[in-house]
Formats: C-alpha cells, structure tokens, sequence
C-alpha cells in the first residue's frame, strides 16, 4: 500500500442522527485502501470518539484525513465552545455530558483518554469561545 | 461458538443478521456505555447491552464487534434494525437481564474481552 492522499469532511453539532457517519465513512474509505484491519480499527475508534464530542459540544468541525505510506493523521477542528481545562477533560471520567448525552450512551468521561489510547501521537489545543483541535496520528509501520 | 448456538443459549430473537448467525464468537463484553465498548472490546466479541439506539450500532460496527445482543426483552425500533442491516451487525434480543445472559455465556466458555481477576496465589477459580 503505497498511496498518499488527503480528504476532509463536514460534521454538523447537535446532529444525534447522523453522529458517526463521518467516521463510518473513513472507516469504509481506509479498508478499500487497502490499510490493515487493526490500524483501521484504531483509526475509526479515535475517529468515532472525536465525532462524538463535535456532536455533542461543538457548532461544527471539519476532519482532515491524511494517508501516507508511514502513516494515518486524522485531525479534527471545531468551532465551540473550547474547553477550559483541557488537563482535567483528558482524566478518566471528567465529564461535562448532559442526561441527553449519557442517554446516547456517551458522556461518562471516557472520549478523550479513547483517543490517546488507540493514537501514537496524540496532541491537542483548544481555546474557550473559539474551539478544539485534535491531531491524531496512528502509524502504519 | 458460534452465534447460532448463542442464539439458543440465550433463546434469542433475531431482529437482523440472520445471513450471519454461522459467524465465530471469540469473547463477550457487556455494558450500556459506548465509550467503554470503544475501550474494551476486541474484534470478534460479542456485546451485551441495554442501550437500545442507533449509536449502539454505530459502536458495533466501529469496534468491529460481531453481534450485538440486547438483554432483558428489549425491542430495537425499525429505525435501528434499518443500522443494524446497512452495517452488516448481527442484532439479537434475548429475554434474560444482563447479569445472567454474562453468566451464560461465561459458563459455556466464552470469554471476556478484558481480563480483570486479580492474580493472587488462591483466587477463586471457574
């Protein structure tokens, strides 16, 4: 698999319905690249988690996905709110979530250590008013 | 196992998938918090849960778990069987609590996905 290339999508907040679509549709896109059932599972995993919180929290955000032979860069841009302590969003079970998100079965404080678990780089950046950037990077080789 | 003999095990309604009840079962987990799954499962598992809405589908088909398999009679809505066939994920129902189709499943030999026993010298073994 020697392919390059870079894609983005458009994921809408507040949009329960068509949450996971995007990453759905990364997931798909990766397997017919021919890229490794575990590194798409990772990818997807951290992907889908990262939508989420877009859905749930932010306006909007775009998703840059970036294939090379070496490795897969997902990032994610919101417009949002941005989070205010970003040390203490990234523990285990620090939520802000609403009833209506734990209904969906999320919320419980678990997104953002997903994310870093399943990257091999992983970093983050956000600022209250404007929004949060997740880069994640997860190597093929 | 296969989930045919879960099917029975669990005396399971099929609400979609039945093309893929010949399908291998490797480990079980079970809980109603998507992120968990997300964190725990592996592919090749089976997931019990309560949660009954299209991101549990989302989640399945994310995490690559083969069935999902929801407990104590409850019914997914056309909406979510619709998920359940576009993604290719098995959806059973079964009339047992959470607690007893784990309990079920464990004794017939299908493990977790995640193994928490606490390794001391005489721990209970099963």
């Amino acid at each position: 698999m020697a392919r390059s290339f870079s894609e983005s999508f458009e994921i809408r907040g507040r949009d329960f319905l068509e949450a996971g679509n995007v990453s759905t549709g990364i997931k798909r896109m990766l397997k017919e690249l021919g890229v490794s059932k575990e590194i798409v599972r990772r990818v997807a995993i951290a992907t889908y988690e990262a939508e989420m919180n877009v859905v749930m929290y932010a306006r909007e955000a775009t998703v840059t996905v970036e294939l090379t032979p070496h490795f897969i860069k997902i990032v994610v841009d919101d417009r949002g709110p941005g989070i205010p302590d970003v040390e203490l969003a990234m523990q285990e079970g620090y939520s802000t979530a609403t009833p209506e998100m734990r209904e969906m079965g999320f919320g419980a404080g678990m997104g953002l250590p997903n994310i870093k678990r399943n990257a091999d780089k992983f970093n983050i950046g956000s600022v209250v008013g404007k929004g949060t950037r997740l880069d994640i990077v997860v190597n093929i080789n | 196992m296969i989930l045919s003999e879960i099917r029975v095990l669990l005396s399971c309604d099929v609400f979609a998938g039945e093309e893929y009840l010949d399908r291998q079962v490797l480990y079980g987990c079970a809980s109603d918090l998507m992120s968990d799954v997300l964190a725990f499962s592996r592919s090749g598992a089976l997931l019990l849960t309560g949660l009954v809405n299209v991101q549990t589908i989302q989640t399945a088909h994310i995490a690559e778990v083969d069935a999902v398999v929801l407990v104590r009679g409850k019914k997914p809505d056309q909406s979510i069987i619709a998920v359940a066939r576009e993604k290719h994920v098995p959806l059973l129902g079964t009339p047992y609590s959470m607690y007893e189709a784990a309990g079920i499943l464990y004794r017939a030999g299908i493990p977790s996905t995640l193994q928490c026993a606490p390794k001391v010298e005489n721990a209970h073994r099963v």
